[in-house]
């Protein structure tokens, strides 16, 4: 069981929710975020104020998946977020110690295991 | 010659800026119907007209609109308006420099109205070029077919306040522009929906408040004309809002706010051309009759390939269409002292309202198409794929509506010497 957890433009996160869905990984909370990694920063002016935008608007993906889910979701949010210029985002994957379903109670792998699958 | 008449002329004034604040109205509507990144841009595109369409109206817009010239295009004897002055311009108790400023409210609009059909993709220096071109070859051309003594003023074409250059020329004239520019990348495959509501309908209402000087203005008095009309404005439009809240109802069992915002601007363009020519409760059942045919556009026009964004043809090119053939059925003489339509036992009012119907539409169409097609030889007309996802307010002027200011840095002190370290080497 893992968290996987995804931070990629917002303009392509419509694209990341489609290659998802292709993949057939259910279960996925998104927020927007804003953050910084290695790419340019971005000079707006406002009469007369130049200002470098330091932080860009992102998009966070958190998904919680048993572990034959892990490759499909990393492949789904490249394949959706990738448009090959600095600032496409990360991925990271962390162990997940527990998870609950507060439906039901059932835990780990039922809980992440989407209903009617 | 006339006189000057006080009363006209303080009431002109005011008809005038009332139509002037009718674009930044528009500005609102239109960046209500965008994405969030795409707000700045779109509002842009009308204060561009308030720009452009200004100054081309004063060089050579006005002059081929109003001066005699002959039945297709106007001389330039008023060219950089020349001999436009205190006296009264022929036919109207007014300054012809008033006359002039009120006739350049109307442009400036139109050119901002086509803006709709090309906003989130159509880059800035292109559209800025394509708005000075459309007024003169298209906006002042139909002005001075319907108003400037030209061919179908001539032939006895009704129109009160602009349903040929304005509702039917901005309206064609988006679709081809549609056309030519294309649909914007994710359209018929991403859901891009209204960012804000409250803007459509804030925008929605100040626009029908700037519309009773337009159509209220078109008459150049206080008179009979005038009144008729400021008052079919409130009626009309009216008549539309219960009769689309009827369709919503039938279609989908709830009343929507974009719909109603939407009502009230196809109200107004119907009322456009027919205001002061048909009684008030004809008016009443224009502002209905013009609801159905540009609902269903609306319904029907997203399930096509034409991204014409804000439905610029439907609410303005076909409701101003109607308003024009309805004049034709239902002009009244003993209300408008001109001319009777076919109800009232003048069939050949009619006829002289389709053809302009038909001629109008058609020249907007085919010269949009050309004027756009070379200005697309000369520049790319379109932002690239990325710099379509990533907004055109980033892309094209460098800012953001709803910017946070988080984790923005001043630059203004690296000049000094003393570079202010990157955000990122703070973390």
């Amino acid at each position: 069981m893992k968290l996987v957890i995804g931070i990629v433009r917002p303009e392509k996160a419509n694209d990341v929710l489609e290659a998802l869905y292709r993949a057939e990984v259910r279960g996925v909370s998104m927020s927007r975020v804003q953050g910084h990694g290695g790419e340019l920063d971005r000079v707006e002016t406002y009469r007369g104020t130049t200002v470098k935008m330091g932080l860009a608007e992102k998009v966070r993906f958190e998904i919680a998946v048993s572990d034959e889910f892990v490759q499909p979701a990393i492949d789904a949010l490249c394949e959706g977020g990738r448009t090959g210029e600095v600032g496409d985002g990360k991925i990271f994957v962390v162990d997940l110690e527990r998870a609950v379903r507060i439906r039901t109670g059932e835990t780990d792998h039922g809980a992440v295991t989407p209903v009617g699958t | 010659m006339t006189e000057i008449d006080a009363g006209d002329t303080a009431w002109m004034l005011i008809a005038t800026a009332m139509v002037i604040l009718m674009t930044p109205a528009l500005g609102l509507f239109y960046a209500g119907l965008v994405r969030s990144k795409n707000t700045l841009n779109t509002f842009m595109m009308c204060v561009a007209a308030l720009a452009v369409a200004t100054v081309m109206w004063a060089l050579v817009g006005y002059s081929i609109a109003f001066d005699e010239g002959n039945g297709i295009i106007g001389g330039l004897d008023h060219a950089f308006l020349r001999d436009v002055t205190f006296e009264p311009r022929d036919g109207t108790t007014i300054p012809h420099l008033l006359f002039m400023a009120f006739q350049a409210s109307f442009c400036i609009v139109t050119v901002a109205l086509v803006s709709g059909a090309v906003v989130e993709r159509m880059r800035f220096g292109p559209f800025l070029v394509f708005a000075g071109l459309w007024s003169v070859f298209v906006y002042a051309v139909l002005a001075h077919w319907a108003f400037g003594g030209g061919w179908l003023q001539e032939k006895g074409t009704l129109d009160f306040a602009g349903g040929i250059p304005v509702e039917m020329g901005s309206g064609f004239s988006a679709l081809a522009a549609a056309l030519v520019v294309g649909a914007r990348k994710d359209y018929g495959r991403q859901a891009m929906l209204p960012h804000n509501a409250v803007y459509v309908l804030l925008g929605a209402g100040l626009l029908w408040f700037g519309w009773f000087g337009f159509n209220g203005g078109s008459g150049f008095s206080t008179g009979n004309s005038s009144v008729l009309a400021f008052t079919n404005t409130l009626l009309c439009p009216a008549a539309t809002l219960v009769v689309w809240f009827a369709l919503d109802l039938i279609r989908g069992r709830q009343v929507t706010a974009i719909g109603a915002a939407t009502a009230i601007i196809v109200g107004c363009v119907g009322i456009t051309p027919a205001g002061g020519f048909i009684s008030p409760g004809w008016a009443l059942a224009l502002g209905a009759i013009a609801a159905v045919p540009s609902y269903a556009i609306i319904v029907l026009r997203p399930r096509t390939r034409v991204d014409e964004t804000l439905d610029v043809l439907a609410a303005h090119g076909i409701a101003g269409l109607t308003g024009i053939l309805f004049i034709g059925f239902f002009a009244q003489q003993s209300w408008n002292g001109v001319s009777d339509g076919l109800f009232y036992g003048d069939a050949g009012q009619l006829g002289l309202q389709a053809l302009a119907a038909v001629a109008a539409p058609a020249y907007a169409f085919v010269a949009t198409f050309v004027i756009l097609r070379v200005v697309g030889l000369l520049m790319p007309l379109r932002a690239t794929e990325h710099e379509e996802a990533l907004g055109m307010d980033i892309v094209q002027h460098g800012e953001e509506a709803y910017v946070t200011g988080e984790g923005a840095i001043l630059i203004a002190h690296e000049a000094d010497g003393e570079a202010v370290p990157p955000v990122a080497s703070r973390f």
